[in-house]
Parts: structure tokens; sequence; C-alpha cells
């Protein structure tokens, strides 16, 4: 029973939502709904309202701006695997989103509130990491930041996100050309399916030379991460095997995966290690 | 002008015609019980035991909520014995005494909105003292802690077929060598797309009417007796949204419910599983830890004797586990011939909730064990596990380990036919192009697995006999109805009865109907299980059919009547009479002894092999498949589009069975998992391309030849996907589920030095 007696409010445009946000504080922000109606239907949540983000235009195109691509936060997973600008430079953003849930759930699943749902099991984030995705959040007080993913995350499902804020879009600067980038998410099986490990990657090589590395990682610790310790590994030197193998074993300092229903630390940990070293291995060609 | 039980030109049976239930429940007008809500209805909902083991103190309101419009029941408001009747009367409708298993039910409530239902529910708080659980089935039998009889063991089962552990000791002594293996099989959750429900419903007698979901009508109305004391009920199924065995005997639990908070308000209930609620707290396939000795000739790979124990692990009542048991012995060598062997069986209690009745009834466990077992000795003793398989396999006249002679095997066409198909390219129309889910191609290995299956069809021994199953047909205006308690479930009784009438009558199977099934109406042809509907029911039906003709006949005083056709005799009745006619069935003579276990354990057998293929990832330990193909003998293919899709759900059915159905328990024996997000079935995506072969060796005690066919596709996908993981890796496992976490285990112990690599295949 998916019930909930809250009041849903329906702004008329950006700065209503704005007003709203900033009158309604402990207020749910709804986009697609696809994690909140499971909250509703556990008894997970019971929120005094609802400020419904779905029918704003402005929070949902997608633009190919110069250096990088601006994605509207209620942008859907549909949208972002069938647009030309994200299919041409960002395929491993195509490819999360396509093992999100399946289609009827990539209609209505949104960009932005995957990360702002904050799951450390969320498809996208580990590639909005290897991407050096910015959040813009905005308010009607303080208008517009911008918050680099990177610095987004707090702690298990808390953000930097101020009560009067929402996200309005991601800037995800395009890779260069010599960028490898990478997607793999292991999850419980192909389609409706919640992940146990997921990477997203992104090297830039001199020749043989690492010179930039992000890995971005979910469901290995409370929050979708970075490993600095594995991708220090990495810059500087050759891709080399043993270069490899330090990446793989400085990784163990990164992640902090627990058991829990879908898996456990051990596999989470042997498979971050295990696909890390294996997507390595396949850029030495 | 036709005669007596010709059919028309273009006979149905033999063709895919079109289900009857299909336009119904694709344009949604088929109604479930959740779709029906009776005038005045009020909704029920459970209060359930919050540990595996405790003695029952009372309940608690909660002070600060609204109790106005709720009423709640407990065991004092059974009518009357507070048992739901089935092998034995341990298990009560409410526990009034001792707590036996997480999830219990313990009270009940009504309220005039479901949401006020489930929030009383909630606020009902259960006052117990804690005692000390008992869960692990290995020491269950005779432990201090009782839970059933002096000795905790529900049932014990033993045969003895040829000379025994003399016969192996014998073998042994002439050069056999001997292969132990110990293989065990964990939950399985039936998975119903439409959860348990249930409506009760006054009736102006004082009595009740019975509506909902499940299998087996005739089972709450044995149950409810007792419950109620009286036998003023009526049954009525819904459209039922699938039962795999999971709607067999829970139903009369929920049923049950439902008429307790009827009678004490005098008002109708709807009583509706929730997912989480129904994953919680209903039966699932049991556990079970096998243990297979063998002696095996070096030299030709016969298998001389046998020697198995199997341990089931039955929950904390008994349910139906005695009869799921019984069939676990009797399928527990496999599909082989073996001269000697001693067979040893037990099922345990434990404080978990109850196991029951799930699609093979605990063949596919046996199975599992039999054909891991095989690869086994291959890999021990040098075999091609495929020749070691076509040595053993059971031939015409071959004899069972019960003394069951068996006639018109189609072992080997079965093996023969799916490795054919599966040597031939996939067919290019099922190359289908897969996103993948991300995975790197890079580190799979590809491998192929082959298992066979024998099932039994109907139930064991004289159950049939027993039983007596009735059917009726009757005429209503220019229409044929159909009289059964054989419900369906999804598998097609409402298309294969009507199709079958139909070609008796010899008329247009759109004025066949099976008669809505309410015991009110239809005679007791016995349970929708045991891959008997089609087979057993399926032949009652057709008997009916021809006792309707022979009776139009017999009213018939014109000259010629004796040859007219089933339309001239409907016209030129002498009255509009109602016309009713009743077949029950005839037993062929099965002899069989239930105290030794000796006799035709089954009136037939199916036949069946699989070849499954897979790559495993191994960074992963995750398995894709890629194709599996199956050749299964059914008798006689009624419609074969409806049998492929049994064998293919069955099939998929089975490879969630192999390596993804995980059911995980907390430390109350609580399903963790207790969610369609992270109970992982199988998905259109994770399914193979399927080729499947129906055979068909006739059996003539079923409708045109059939068997039973709703149970043999679960067996032995599993065991296949075991050998296909071991052939592309080396990785052997012998337990199920083969998950992700447990097949990378299996490759890391591969990927010590010491060993080697190459695979059995």
């Amino acid at each position: 029973m998916m019930t909930s007696a809250a009041p849903v409010h329906t702004p008329a445009d950006l700065a209503d939502a704005l007003a709203l946000r900033a009158a309604h504080p402990a207020a749910w922000l709804l986009a697609g709904g696809t994690d909140i109606m499971v909250y509703l239907e556990a008894h997970a949540i019971d929120p005094p309202a609802f400020i419904d983000l779905w029918g704003l235009p402005e929070l949902r195109g997608v633009d190919s701006r110069g250096d990088h691509i601006r994605v509207g936060a209620c942008a859907d997973y549909t949208t972002l695997i069938d647009d030309p600008a994200v299919r041409a430079h960002l395929p491993p953003l195509v490819e999360a989103a396509r093992t999100v849930g399946a289609r009827q759930i990539q209609n209505r699943g949104t960009i932005g509130g995957n990360i702002a749902n904050a799951s450390p099991a969320g498809d996208t984030m580990p590639v909005l990491l290897a991407l050096d995705a910015v959040l813009e959040l905005q308010s009607a007080a303080r208008g517009l930041r911008a918050v680099p993913l990177a610095d987004f995350y707090t702690g298990y499902k808390r953000t930097v996100m101020a009560p009067d804020e929402l996200i309005a879009a991601v800037r995800i600067p395009k890779p260069a050309k010599a960028d490898r980038l990478h997607f793999r998410k292991v999850g419980t099986r192909l389609a409706q399916s919640i992940s146990k490990v997921v990477l997203g990657g992104r090297l830039r090589l001199d020749g043989d030379t690492v010179t930039e590395a992000r890995l971005g990682w979910g469901s290995v610790a409370a929050t979708p991460v970075r490993s600095p310790k594995a991708e220090a590994a990495l810059v500087g030197q050759a891709l080399s095997p043993s270069t490899i193998e330090a990446a793989v074993a400085a990784l163990d300092g990164d992640i902090t995966p627990i058991d829990d229903v879908r898996s456990t630390a051990g596999y989470r940990v042997r498979v971050a290690g295990r696909i890390l070293r294996s997507w390595l291995e396949s850029l030495r060609g | 002008m036709a005669g007596a039980g010709t059919t028309p030109d273009d006979p149905y049976i033999g063709r895919g015609f079109v289900r009857a239930d299909g336009p119904a429940k694709v344009t949604g007008a088929a109604l479930y019980v959740d779709d029906v809500r009776p005038r005045g209805c009020l909704y029920g909902a459970t209060v359930r035991s919050p540990v595996a083991r405790g003695r029952l103190k009372g309940l608690r309101r909660d002070p600060d909520f609204d109790w106005t419009d709720v009423v709640i029941a407990t065991a004092a408001d059974v009518p009357g014995e507070n048992v739901i009747a089935l092998m034995t009367d341990d298990q009560p409708v409410l526990a009034h005494d001792e707590l036996r298993h997480v999830t219990e039910p313990v009270a009940l409530v009504a309220a005039p909105t479901r949401d006020r239902a489930l929030a009383a529910a909630r606020h009902v708080e259960v006052l117990y003292e804690a005692l000390e659980p008992l869960f692990d089935p290995l020491k269950a039998a005779d432990n201090p802690i009782r839970i059933f009889g002096d000795d905790n063991i529900f049932s014990r089962l033993e045969m003895v077929h040829g000379d025994g552990l003399d016969g192996m000791a014998q073998a042994e002594a002439a050069g056999a060598r001997l292969v132990r293996g110990s293989y065990a099989v964990g939950l399985q959750e039936q998975l119903y797309i439409e959860p348990q429900g249930m409506i009760a419903q006054p009736r102006e007698d004082g009595g009740l009417t019975i509506f909902g979901s499940m299998q087996c009508p005739y089972y709450i109305v044995k149950a409810l007796k007792r419950v109620l004391g009286h036998d003023r009920l009526n049954v009525v199924q819904a459209v039922t949204g699938g039962g795999f065995g999971g709607k067999e005997e829970y139903p009369s639990m929920v049923a049950a419910h439902a008429a307790v908070l009827a009678l004490k308000t005098g008002r109708p209930i709807k009583l509706i599983y929730r997912r989480d609620e129904d994953l919680q707290a209903t039966t699932k396939r049991h556990p079970a830890f096998m243990t297979y000795t063998t002696a095996v000739d070096p030299a030709s790979g016969r298998i001389l004797a046998a020697d198995v124990d199997l341990l089931f692990d039955g929950g904390a009542y008994n349910t139906l586990s005695p009869v799921v048991l019984s069939r676990a012995i009797l399928h527990a060598l496999g599909p082989y011939a073996v001269p000697h062997a001693r067979l040893n069986a037990r099922m345990v209690a434990t404080h978990t909730p109850p196991n029951g009745a799930f699609r093979g009834f605990g063949a596919p466990q046996v199975m599992f064990a039999a054909e891991r077992h095989l690869d086994r000795v291959a890999r021990a003793m040098g075999f091609d596990p495929v020749a070691l398989r076509r040595t053993n396999l059971y031939r015409d006249g071959d004899v069972t380990p019960s003394g069951q002679r068996l006639f018109d095997v189609a072992s080997l066409e079965v093996l023969d036919r799916a490795l054919a198909a599966a040597e031939a390219p996939l067919p290019p129309s099922m190359v289908a192009t897969r996103p993948g889910g991300g995975q790197a191609a890079g580190r799979r290995k590809a491998g192929r697995g082959l298992a066979i299956a024998w099932h039994g069809c109907g139930f064991t021994g004289n159950g049939e006999a027993a039983l007596a199953g009735e059917a009726d047909v009757s005429i209503d205006g220019h229409h044929v109805l159909i009289h059964t308690a054989s419900t369906d479930i999804g598998q097609g009784t409402d298309s294969i009865f009507p199709a079958i009438v139909a070609d008796v009558l010899g008329v247009d199977v759109q004025r066949v109907h099976n008669a809505p099934h309410d015991t009110a109406d239809v005679p007791d042809s016995g349970p929708t299980v045991a891959s008997r509907t089609a087979m057993v029911v399926g032949r009652v039906v057709e008997q009916a059919a021809h006792s309707l003709l022979d009776a139009l006949r017999a009213e018939a005083q014109w000259p010629g009547a004796e040859d007219a056709d089933f339309d001239t005799l409907l016209e030129r009745r002498p009255s509009d009479a109602p016309l009713r006619v009743r077949a029950r069935y005839e037993d062929a003579g099965a002899e069989w002894d239930p105290e030794t276990y000796r006799g035709d354990a089954y009136p037939t057998y199916g036949w069946s092999c699989v070849v499954v293929d897979v790559e495993v990832d191994t960074d992963t330990g995750e398995v894709l498949y890629r194709r599996l193909v199956q050749a299964t003998d059914v008798g006689k293919a009624l419609n074969p589009v409806l049998a492929a899709g049994q064998l293919e759900g069955g099939a998929l059915q089975g490879l969630g069975y192999a390596t993804s159905e995980a059911v995980v328990l907390d430390d109350r024996g609580a399903m963790r998992n207790n969610r369609l997000t992270n109970y992982i079935i199988p998905t259109a995506l994770d399914a193979p391309p399927m080729e499947t072969i129906l055979v068909e060796y006739p059996f003539a005690g079923g409708p045109f030849g059939a068997k039973g066919i709703g149970e043999i596709p679960h067996d032995v996908p599993a065991p296949a996907v075991a050998a296909a993981i071991e052939d592309a890796t080396g990785a052997v496992l012998d337990r199920l589920p083969m998950t992700p976490e447990a097949v990378l285990d299996a490759l890391e112990a591969r990927e010590t030095p010491a060993e080697t690599p190459g695979a059995a295949r």
C-alpha cells in the first residue's frame, strides 16, 4: 500500500519551487518517485509534505556547452540514454543509466534523484565521480553554488545540501579524447538489480604513463566514494603489472564495505580489486 | 455422421489453441481476490510472533492507538478446533501456548480499511517469555529442545533395494570403487506474483463462503470443517496469479484466519498478504543435506550399489513434509538403474517457518545431489560424464528401487535429442543482443553442462486410487460445462480440459468451459498438484465426456441415435431436463505397499535432459546464461505452446534455484531479503534463449497419452548449471544456490598453484 496523507505541492516554475523549498524545509522533493514510492510502501518514511519537481522544464534539459555537458536534475535515465551529446561524450553514463532498474524505472528515475537519494549503491554516482561532475545547488536565499560531487556526501545518506536547497543540474566535464573510460556494475542480476559493487573509471595516459586517474565506487562504503590511494598509486607511473598490483593493493585502504542482505564485505573487497585489475590490464592492450 | 468419441477433422489436442483465460488477463477484466470487495467488507491483518521460540504470555494493545473500530481475534475465538488439518494436527490456526517460529500467527485484527488494519496489527505487542530455539537441522534429531514428538523427526523412511548394503560390500570386494560425496541445497521461495489472499463471507445459513487465491479448494474445505466445527461452507477459487505449490496447503491458514474474523465480526473479511509478509511467513522449498556413496565398476562405469542418506528440514510444523520426503527418497537415485541400494531419509523439525509444497516436491533437491554425484564419479574415475550417464540410464525392463519395472523409457531419446540440438548452432532468430549490465567480456569462460531427470507423474503409490477423483460434465443450453476442483493457476487447466471435451464431443472449443471451481458445485477431483491435473483428472474428464455422449444416446428414443453426433443428439433431446454425468478415476491396478515402499511408486514417469551453456565471469563469480536446451518426454503434448511454456518457465525457475535465489535468514529465522528487490529471481534479461523439444512416449492412462509435465522442468537445470560451471572453470560446486559469492570462493580455491586445470565435459 503506497499511501501517504501528506500534501503534494506542485510549483509552477523553478522560482516557485525554491520558495516552497524554503517555506517547507522538512518536505521531501519528489521527482520520478522511484525511491520514495518504495520507502512509502515499506513505511520507511513519513514526510509532512512533498514538493513535486517532475513538471518543471527548467530542471529537465540536457545541454552540451563547450567543455561540459549540463544535465538538468530531473533528466530521466531514458533521456540520458537517448541524448546524442551524452552518447558521444559520456558513454559510461549511458551504460550506467541502462543498468538502472528496467525500462519503466528508467522512464521515471532522474539523475538528480539518484544523487540526492544518496544511496551508496546508486548506479550513476561512480561514473559521475570519475568524470569530476559538479552539482549546481540552488536556493531562493543564496542563489546558485557549485559543489563537486566528490564533496557532496558527508556520511551515510547525508549530504551538504541545505534544507532550502535543491539540485538544479549536474555539470559534467567532457573527457579528453585520450581519456579511457569505464563502467562496471556487479549486480544481483541483469535487470531490476541493486549493485554489489560499481566502478566508474577514467584514466588519462601519456604514452604508457598515467597522468590522471579517477576511480569512483559504489556499494563499497557508506557513500559513493573515490579511491585516492589507488588513484595515487597509478598517477605518474607506467601502467605496468606492478603498478596495477600496487593500485589494487592500495584500494584496500580506500574502501570500507559491509556485509548486507545483498552480499558480503569480503566479496566486495575481492571483486573491487579484481574488476579494477581487469580493467587496467585491458588498457595495457 | 460422426460416431461415438470421434473428433473433428482438425482436433484441438496437439495444436496450439488459444488459452481460455488469456483475453481476460490481458485486458485486466480477470478478477483476482484483491479486485473484489464485498459490501460491508472489513480488512484483516495478522499479528505474528517476533521470536523463533517463546512461551506466549499475552497481547498488549498500545494505549495510544485508537482502537474504536478495530476487532481483535485470538485463539480463543476459534469456534472449532485450533488446528490446520493436514498430515498431522500439530499446527494451530493461532498460537495459544508455545511460539514455534518467527512470523507464526498469534492474533488477527479487522478494521474498516486496510491501512487501519495494518496499523492496528503493528500496535499489538506479543508478550512472551523467550526460550532457546533450535535452528540447525543437523542437530535436530533427538535434541533435548523438543519441537515435534519425542525426537524432532516428522517422518523417517528407509528403502532397501536388491541386497542393500550387502550389495555394496560384494561390489567392493569384487573391485568396484567407492565414491562418496555430500551435497546441500537451501530454501527456495515459490514467488507466485499474486500474494496470498482470501475473502470470507458469512452466508445466510450461518456458514461461510471462502473466495480466494488457491490451488486446492477441497484442502480448505477439509481444514475449515475442523476450524468451524461444521461443514456449512463452500470454497470458490478466484483467478489465481501463480502457485507453484505455495498455494497448495498455505491458503488453508489464510482462509481459516479470514473465517475466524468473519465469524467474530459478522462481516465479510478480506485478508491479503503484503509481499514482505508473504515472503517471511509462508512456506518454502525444504533445505536438504544429502550424502551419497556409490560402488562403481572401474571398467564399465556401471553403478553397482548405492547408499544414500537424506536429511530434510521441515521447519516448525509438519505440513506436507512426509509426502515431500516420500517423493525425495523415491527419486533419490536419479534416472539410473542401480541393482543394490539402501536409502535412508529423515524429515526433522527446527524453529523456522514451516517448509512445504513447491514444484518438484522433494525431487529437485535429490536430483541435484544425484547428478552432482554422477559428475563426481566421472571426475574421480576418469569417465566422460555423458558416457557415464548413458551407461547407467534406465532402459525398458529395468527395475526401480521400489521394485517397479519400467517400460516405454524415454531416457536415451531425451539425451540424444537434447545433445543433437545443443550441438547445432543457435538458431539465428534466438541470437539476441544483450545490454549485459556493463560487464567486461575479457574475464569470461564458457562452459556446457548436462543433467537428466525422471519424474513420477501423479500421486505416489495408491494415492490416486485412495482419492478416486471425480469430474462432472453437464449440458448448459448449447454449451458444455466441466465441473472439477482442478484449478487453473496459470498452467492452463481452463484451456486443456475444454479442449479434451471438445475433441471427444466433436464441437467447437468455444462451447466448452470449466465451471467456476466452487465446492458447492464441483466434485472433489483432488488437489492441483503433483503433475496430476492434465494426466489424471484430464483422463477422468475425458471419460466424463464419453459418459455424456452415452447418456444422450440412452435418452434418445429414435433410430440411429447410437451413431448420431453430439449436436444432433442435443437438438433432438426429448426434454430440456438438466443433464449432468460423473466419471471417477479408474485404478489401473497399481500395486503399492506403503509400509515397505515396494511396488509401483507412480503410474508413469516423465524423462528430461537439460543442456545449459554458461559464461562464468572469473572476476566476480557471476554466471551468465547463454543457452538452454531441453528435451522432455510429455507423453502427448495436449497443447504444444502451453507445454513448452510450462517447460521453459520451469527451467527458468530452476536457473534461479541454481544461482540467484538465496533466502537469507536473520538470527530469529526470519527472511531478511523479503522483497522482490533482494530475493533474486531471474528476469527476462537473465533468461537464455531456450530450445524445447517435446518428446512423446504416450501413457495409456492419460488423456490422448498425456503425462504430467508441471514439475519435471524444475528438476535438473541446477545440476546442469553446476556441471557447466565446472566445465568452464574447473570449479566444483556441490551446494545450492551457487551465488556469485560461492562461485568466486570456488574459483579462488582453484587459483592455488597446486590445482591443475581441465574440466570434465
